[in-house]
């Protein structure tokens, strides 16, 4: 948290706040009052939808709850005014977690998917409130409410309430974006199975971000209320909000804390200044021309504009350090001393795998496995293509769910569980073709593991550590580069950092060694050599069979999903089975 | 709830079919640039109301025969729909921001539409209007008709063209994945500006039949979005007749609804089918 933003909140909230005492026309209130009206609403859809990526179109919805929560409390039921503001709230957050309860959990509903069915929420929910006594049709009248005076007049106790909404919410937003929490948000956004792998409990933070979104939208709905006076369906149902949101979140960047807010003072100044005069018409399409063109030529947003030209320095910055610090010329790593380097092979089991099945549909990847990977080894598990290593690896790091069998770690069963429950408890992956986070620096790549592998780290301390786990796989004079900007070398290598940032007991490493040259092939076993010295017991796929050899303690065989073969590297791969399954059966 | 006399259950189903049609015949065009250019054009509905009111002016105001501006709109729509897909794909605009262009566009057609025609109501007077046949105790207006024909027609014929084409095929190809299209010498650009063009062309189509059938006003643009959604949603993206399967289902469903409990209560079908689409079989989407 950077303590110089929460003042600049702090400082121009109190300016703004004497504002009121100042006797300026009503005018200026009710402007700033919408100012601030669409700085909640924009912010706290981005703090969903920006930040994890689940754009949604729902947000009418959770405001209209909010709006008809207060409407209907203070207005019909007569409660006071400020006591409906917590429960337009709590109404807005508990229709969204009931909604995200269900959706989050079907995995194919993202993307447009997602949008759109939350736009069918809206729909629904505005059909319900205009069919029942809610609403009845007639609309809700709160002319007759008391709201609690903040200012000199009733226009500028709302302003007061609009100011209040807006730098609490900026606030939220601003310690989520800097927080552990917000980084676990931004990997959802970008690779959420990898997130979830990772140890980022995904289900339960999207909830969570969707509960704190709903209930700011709720808490806008519940002011606006008062505002308005009189509330219908038709005008809080209508698509004008989920639109809005959208847009002014685009065009200010919707990966930045404050970037909703920049683009809700844009817009809102747009719109005003340009249908306030006589060619309101006019104006209007003057509003979607620049629209356009600012989606067209800064797809990042305003801020993200301004991001990319602050990461280019420090790219260019990095760049011209030290030139000692490459991967190929810094001979002798950097020593690390925190865990004993000491190689012990226990016989005791770290893992063990218990009649081990996945189906998909009738095809069998893995027919009943059982194996035992001994704390301290070097596994090599290697199989022709299609053998069911891949399924097998994503079966142990909790990506699949076995269709039966058991997952026995340190004696406990993680068979059925979450996957970020396996990262957790201590197992880490490679992915073949590397997965990074492409929206984060290859520092932040390596930190998030820290953050939510085995160790929970915090995230000051996760990326300092990441530092030095940088240093150990060479890619320091890159560590602030997108992963876009890497070559195939460097990206397996952040693979590598990732694994060893988790400190994770066991590494399950899937084809690290694909793709590179010889050269590079040679720096990678050393590296792993160095990992498993680190005492981490490894699970090593691998085609590249010199490496096996020269890596491994004891290698198990698949074949079509089963097992065929365990035992010392060079008795197994004697073994009739494993050449007949790798060159196919003599003819006799 | 009262249920309502056969009669009325039967021409509310007739009734829905009709409302089913112009749904689908929206709904078409949308659904195939959705499915196979993977753009969310919301400027579709711009552009059925741009149609529809170029419609009225020509037959209200230039006292032309209205079923000719099916010779004459959907070519130069045709033109529009290359045009913006040109721009959308110089800029290579992914998925979501299309609908936030395309957002920006139908912004600026529903002003041009205020600036030319004002925010008035606006029918259609013609002879096709007042038009009907009448079978047993059923009412068939033949706009309404002519609309659900139309849409049944285009929808067979895209069918067709897609299932036995070379075109078609291409097209299939090139939505499934373009590059590797484009390596089997299918080119990409070219097709997609065709069928972006066929897509906006489509949508002349059916603004031309909603002149016909329906009052205009230019804020009603986007109270057609939702329903048009679920249509293209519940069909499948990209189908041909699946848009027309959907808009008929929904249209029934929704104006039974009305029937037995309120007319307000309409749009809670469409929305609640969709919702349960989307969580139980997001794979047919």
């Amino acid at each position: 948290m950077n303590g110089r933003i929460l003042v600049s909140i702090a400082a121009v909230g109190i300016a703004l706040a004497v504002l009121p005492w100042l006797g300026l026309p009503a005018f200026y209130e009710s402007f700033l009052y919408l100012l601030f009206h669409w700085i909640v609403l924009a912010t706290s859809w981005n703090i969903l939808s920006g930040y994890t990526g689940y754009f949604s179109f729902g947000h009418g919805a959770f405001f209209g709850a909010g709006i008809y929560g207060t409407a209907y409390l203070a207005g019909t039921v007569g409660l006071p005014f400020l006591m409906t503001l917590p429960a337009a709230m709590l109404i807005a957050a508990a229709l969204g977690v009931a909604l995200g309860a269900v959706v989050f959990r079907v995995s194919r509903v993202r993307g447009e998917l997602f949008a759109l069915l939350t736009l069918a929420v809206t729909f629904v929910l505005a059909t319900i409130i205009g069919n029942t006594p809610i609403d009845g049709g007639q609309g809700i009248y709160l002319m007759g409410v008391d709201i609690p005076s903040l200012g000199p007049s009733q226009a500028s106790s709302i302003y007061m309430m609009g100011l209040i909404a807006a730098a609490a919410t900026l606030l939220i937003s601003y310690w989520i974006y800097a927080s552990r929490f917000g980084i676990g948000l931004f990997a959802i956004h970008d690779d959420e199975d990898v997130a979830e792998v990772m140890g980022v409990p995904t289900y339960r933070f999207k909830l969570y971000a969707l509960a704190i979104s709903c209930s700011l939208a709720g808490l806008a709905g519940g002011i606006h209320a008062v505002f308005v006076s009189y509330v219908t369906v038709s005008e809080t149902f209508s698509i004008t909000v989920p639109l809005s949101v959208v847009l002014m979140s685009i065009l200010g960047g919707s990966r930045h804390w404050i970037g909703p807010a920049v683009g809700a003072v844009l817009i809102t100044c747009l719109l005003y200044y340009f249908t306030s005069g006589d060619s309101a018409v006019l104006g209007r399409a003057t509003v979607g021309l620049i629209l356009v063109v600012v989606i067209l030529f800064i797809p990042a947003g305003v801020l993200g504009l301004v991001s990319g030209w602050r990461h280019n320095r420090r790219v260019r910055e990095a760049a011209q350090a030290p030139a000692a610090k490459t991967h190929a010329e810094s001979a002798a790593p950097a020593e690390v001393v925190r865990l004993s380097p000491k190689r012990v092979i226990s016989g005791e089991p770290l893992l063990q795998v218990k009649g081990l099945s996945k189906s998909f549909s009738g095809v069998k990847a893995l027919s009943d496995v059982t194996l035992e990977v001994r704390r301290g080894e070097i596994l090599g598990l290697i199989g022709p293509n299609g053998s069911g290593k891949s399924t097998f690896i994503n079966v142990v790091s909790g990506h699949y769910k076995p269709t039966a069998g058991e997952i026995l770690f340190e004696g406990r069963n993680l068979a059925g569980q979450d996957a970020h429950v396996f990262a957790q408890a201590g197992i880490a992956r490679t992915y073949q073709i590397p997965r990074p986070f492409s929206h984060m620096t290859v520092l932040e790549n390596v930190a998030i593991v820290g953050m939510y592998g085995g160790r929970g780290k915090s995230r000051a301390e996760a990326m300092k550590d990441a530092h030095e786990f940088i240093e150990f796989a060479g890619l320091t004079h890159r560590a602030h580069a997108l992963p876009d900007d890497l070559n195939l070398h460097q990206r397996k290598f952040l693979e590598l950092a990732r694994a060893l940032a988790a400190q994770p007991k066991l590494l399950l490493l899937d084809e690290v060694l694909s793709g590179l040259t010889p050269s590079e092939i040679n720096e990678a076993i050393a590296m792993i050599q160095r990992i498993r010295d680190r005492g981490t017991t490894i699970v090593f796929v691998e085609h590249v069979m010199r490496a096996v050899m020269a890596l491994t303690d004891r290698i198990v065989v698949l074949n079509h999903g089963a097992l065929i073969a365990q035992g010392n590297a060079a008795d197994v791969m004697n073994e009739e089975d494993v050449k007949a399954a790798y060159l196919g059966k003599a003819h006799a | 709830m009262t249920l309502p006399s056969l009669n009325l259950l039967s021409q509310s189903i007739l009734s829905g079919m009709f409302i089913g049609g112009m749904y689908s015949l929206i709904g078409l065009g949308l659904g195939l640039s959705w499915g196979l250019l993977r753009q969310i054009n919301l400027a579709h509905f711009g552009f059925v109301f741009l149609s529809a009111y170029i419609t009225y002016h020509l037959s209200s105001v230039w006292g032309m025969d209205p079923l000719l501006a099916l010779l004459i709109l959907p070519p130069a729509f045709f033109l529009v729909g290359v045009a913006q897909q040109w721009l959308l794909s110089r800029f290579h605009i992914s998925p979501f921001n299309s609908l936030l262009v395309t957002f920006g566009f139908t912004v600026m057609i529903e002003s041009l539409i205020q600036h030319i025609w004002t925010a008035d109501f606006r029918k259609l007077q013609s002879s096709y209007a007042e038009e009907k046949f009448i079978i047993g105790n059923l009412f068939i207006p033949v706009p309404e008709l002519l609309t659900l024909l139309l849409a049944v027609l285009f929808a067979f014929a895209i069918w067709a063209a897609m299932r036995f084409t070379d075109l078609g095929k291409a097209m299939r190809a090139m939505a499934e994945d373009g590059p590797i299209a484009a390596a089997f010498g299918i080119n990409q650009r070219a097709l997609s500006l065709v069928l972006s063009g066929l897509c906006v062309a489509l949508a002349s189509v059916a603004g031309i039949c909603f002149a016909l059938t329906f009052t205009l006003t230019p804020t009603q643009i986007f109270a057609w979005v939702g329903v048009v959604f679920a249509v293209v949603m519940l069909g499948g993206l990209g189908s041909a007749l699946g848009p027309l399967v959907a808009g008929i289902i929904i249209g029934v469903s929704e104006a039974v609804a009305m029937a037995v409990f309120a007319p307000s209560w309409a749009p809670i079908v469409s929305f609640s089918l969709l919702i349960l689409m989307l969580l139980f079989r997001p794979e047919k989407v």
